[in-house]
């Protein structure tokens, strides 16, 4: 006899025949899955964010071993030196598309609770600004140059006391005034301040810069380039693209949240697999004599195994959307909190992705897959006689 | 049976009643042996992740724990990235109440590889060891240290982690201070308690200095932050604004807090995590409700006919809800217990594996009462709506009931 499957309309009304149980099944598995997406998001939404700061054709010399910005230095000489490159682009009003950069970090009470946080402050020049197309100011405006004019991200001036338009901040003896708040496209500029770069190096009695930020002319001369700085003797350099100095910064946190989270889903999961388990038994015996009918029609033992195991299945799936939708509203958040490498504030919001998605279907099947393996096959190993016989 | 003048709630049970009741539970409750044992796992499962992130969440806030009411620290008002010349320690002295200052630098190198991340300072090695009496070295390891320039002092933890021996050669290389530095282990440090960071890694200050010094001449004589000791704690506040006070309009202006209120600082720069990871934890509690609730349900939907038959006989309806309510209790508990109990060899493993990123993991009594109180939520709320409908059954409706 061909193997004859069980209708799918038949498995779900099974579902919906015992409410309450479907319901806190699903739920746990629910909550599972929204735990793993979130945590996901997370650490997708750090990642995109350092990833989309930096430009790939735009390379960043700091000093040897130094790791971030805030730790480096580089002299004014090797600035000279580095500028005398021939592979740097030129701008359109005919200057090289190189900018000496000051990276400090100040201590700035956050709005929400008043308690202090490390905030990157950056000296930057016209060509500076040239270089990070990506920045946009959306209220107020530019800073001039000479001045103690400032400008702060989006998420400074939102998340930090005094520093919204027209304040102002006290540090390194000035009082700077916040003449404009500017959009970074979701990078990580949007958690930094900008000022003029020399004015910042007089305030804060600076004799080097933290960093070099050139734009190259060929962007596939990369590795020449490289080549070049670190090989000179006269300095103690390391040459980076931008698009990856940015994305190392981004890989010890994200690498942090993502492992914490997915073992915590794992662990949680065992709860929800043990709920699917206990439901999907109690769904087996309470059918005994409806599967011993079944047997005895002539649906095979796979038949009845795949009857239960959609069943099960179809309970992981309803748990999954559940989670996956309340997930996705965590988009509307963003979080803001110290990025261990840097020692810095870094503000990120919740990313959905499609691969997040599909990890997280994926992952609410197989607790439904698991959950219902043994009922299952508990179901599909009854004797069509003695299920018959029981009361 | 009960007396005539008593009622369910007066409970003026014989004990006889009781260990019927306790009886009648218990079988009820193995009854199902596999449904039990599954929600019983479950149950230990969450208990057990529910007291490992809590853990996590006070090892948090372990340094802060640590920390001594008479030190004061005292950096660069702008951030802790900014140095303060060598030259405040003489101000800070002449400050009334003070003890005794001290200074270190943060050094931030590499030890090998990134992965093996842990605190190392370069300290003045005369007075900075004295401020912390809950290191305890060895007189004679002390004495090598101090006369060896290139010598350090590590925590017993972090020895044992890398199975440094003294006199053994450690290089680290710097991020802030370029080069790799060489130092010679001469002393390792107990601490006087649990509580104790036994992280650390110290050099000598000098040895920095000297090093800058002869790099880049004006960066010499600089200091990360000071150390500070108070005879009087409650005098706390007022040494740190009279310290503050003297830096005030210099080029390097000072901010001066306890101990604590430093590493708390720390602590909250994080917390956003910290708050995920505790929010997180209360939710593998509400799924384990979810699946427990599941369980009575089940169960008593299953025996709505022996309900029925109960009250026919006599027994009341809060006698029957009862019965479901002490079913949950009982195997809540069962759960909540070995749960607990299987934290600390988990919590150990968890702490091991870390190594040094957590320098104090421990399971606090604070932690152990929570995890029994959530386990008894646990077994209140499940119980909830199946007892309510228990007892509520009619008879007719009962007896008829089929499962």
């Amino acid at each position: 006899m061909a193997a004859m499957s069980i209708p799918f309309s038949y498995i779900a009304r099974n579902l919906a025949a015992r409410k309450l149980t479907t319901i806190l099944t699903a739920g746990g598995m629910a909550l599972v899955v929204y735990v793993f997406t979130t945590v996901l998001m997370l650490s997708a939404g750090l990642e995109k964010t350092l990833v989309a700061t930096g430009q790939d054709d735009n390379v960043i010399v700091i000093r040897r071993a130094s790791q971030t910005e805030v730790q480096s230095s580089v002299d004014r000489p090797s600035a000279a030196i580095i500028e005398s490159l021939p592979d740097i682009a030129t701008g359109e009003d005919g200057h090289k598309l190189i900018s000496r950069e000051p990276v400090v970090l100040i201590n700035l009470a956050k709005r929400s609770n008043g308690k202090p946080s490390n905030v990157v402050i950056r000296g930057v020049t016209p060509a500076g600004l040239v270089l990070r197309p990506q920045i946009r100011i959306i209220e107020g405006r530019m800073f001039r140059s000479g001045t103690s004019e400032i400008i702060a991200g989006r998420s400074i001036a939102s998340g930090f006391q005094r520093a919204g338009l027209g304040e102002s901040l006290r540090f390194a003896q000035r009082d700077w005034t916040v003449v404009g708040v500017f959009d970074a496209g979701h990078t990580g500029f949007d958690s930094e301040v900008w000022g003029d770069a020399e004015q910042m190096m007089q305030a804060f009695r600076r004799q080097t810069f933290s960093a070099v930020i050139f734009k190259l002319v060929d962007t596939d001369r990369f590795d020449a380039v490289k080549a070049t700085l670190e090989s000179d003797p006269r300095l103690t350099l390391e040459v980076k693209r931008e698009s990856r100095f940015y994305a190392e910064q981004s890989e010890a946190l994200s690498k942090f949240i993502s492992y914490l989270g997915v073992s915590i889903s794992i662990i949680f999961s065992i709860g929800a697999v043990i709920g699917a388990m206990i439901t999907m038994y109690a769904s087996v015996a309470s059918r005994t004599n409806e599967i011993g009918t079944l047997r005895a029609l002539g649906f095979s033992r796979i038949s009845i195994l795949a009857a239960f195991m959609i069943e099960s299945l179809l309970l992981g799936l309803i748990g999954g959307l559940i989670g996956l939708i309340a997930a996705s509203f965590m988009q509307a958040l963003s979080i803001s909190t110290m990025n261990f490498q840097t020692f810095a504030e870094i503000a990120f919001s919740f990313t959905l992705t499609p691969g997040i998605v599909m990890a997280a279907l994926i992952f609410s099947l197989a607790m439904g897959f698991v959950g219902g393996f043994l009922p299952a096959a508990r179901a599909a190993r009854m004797k069509i006689v003695d299920a018959l016989r029981a009361a | 049976m009960r007396g005539a003048s008593c009622t369910w709630k007066k409970a003026c049970w014989s004990t006889r009643d009781a260990l019927m009741f306790a009886l009648l539970v218990l079988r009820n409750a193995f009854r199902h042996k596999l449904r039990t044992t599954l929600t019983i796992v479950g149950i230990v499962v969450a208990i057990t992740a529910f007291g490992l992130l809590r853990s996590i969440v006070e090892a948090w806030y372990a340094g802060a724990d640590a920390t001594s009411s008479t030190r004061l620290v005292t950096r660069n008002a702008i951030s802790l990235v900014f140095p303060m010349p060598l030259t405040y320690a003489q101000k800070i002295r002449q400050v009334d109440g003070v003890a005794a200052v001290s200074w270190a630098n943060w050094f931030g190198g590499v030890y090998i590889s990134e992965r093996n991340f842990f605190p190392q300072f370069g300290i003045d090695a005369d007075t900075y060891l004295d401020m912390y009496p809950e290191f305890v070295i060895k007189p004679e390891e002390k004495k090598a240290f101090l006369v060896d320039r290139n010598g350090a002092v590590a925590g017993r933890k972090l020895a044992n982690q890398y199975g440094w021996k003294i006199g053994d050669q450690i290089p680290i290389r710097g991020t802030i201070f370029s080069g790799t530095w060489t130092f010679t282990l001469r002393a390792i440090y107990d601490g006087a308690d649990a509580k104790t960071d036994e992280t650390q890694f110290y050099f000598h200050w000098k040895l920095l200095n000297e090093t800058i010094k002869k790099r880049f001449p004006k960066r010499g004589d600089q200091v990360g932050f000071y150390l500070i000791e108070i005879r009087d704690p409650t005098r706390a506040a007022e040494i740190s604004q009279a310290v503050d006070a003297t830096f005030k309009n210099s080029l390097a202006e000072t901010l001066t807090e306890t101990e604590k209120a430093f590493q708390l600082g720390f602590v909250a720069m994080t917390e956003a995590i910290l708050l995920a990871i505790q929010a997180v934890s209360f939710v593998v509690i509400v799924i384990i409700m979810a699946v427990m609730a599941n369980t009575m349900a089940m169960t008593a939907r299953e025996r709505y006919g022996e309900y029925a038959t109960l009250k026919a006989l006599g027994f009341s309806n809060a006698y029957v809800g009862w019965l479901i309510f002490a079913e949950s209790l009982a195997i809540a508990l069962l759960g909540g217990v070995l749960g607990i109990a299987l934290t600390f060899p988990l919590a150990n493993a968890f702490a091991s594996a870390m190594g040094t990123l957590f320098p104090v993991f421990g399971v606090s009594s604070q932690t152990l009462a929570m995890q029994f109180g959530a386990a008894m939520l646990i077994g209140v709320v499940a119980a909830g709506i199946p007892a309510w409908r228990a007892a509520r059954v009619r008879i007719v409706d009962g007896l008829r009931a089929v499962a």
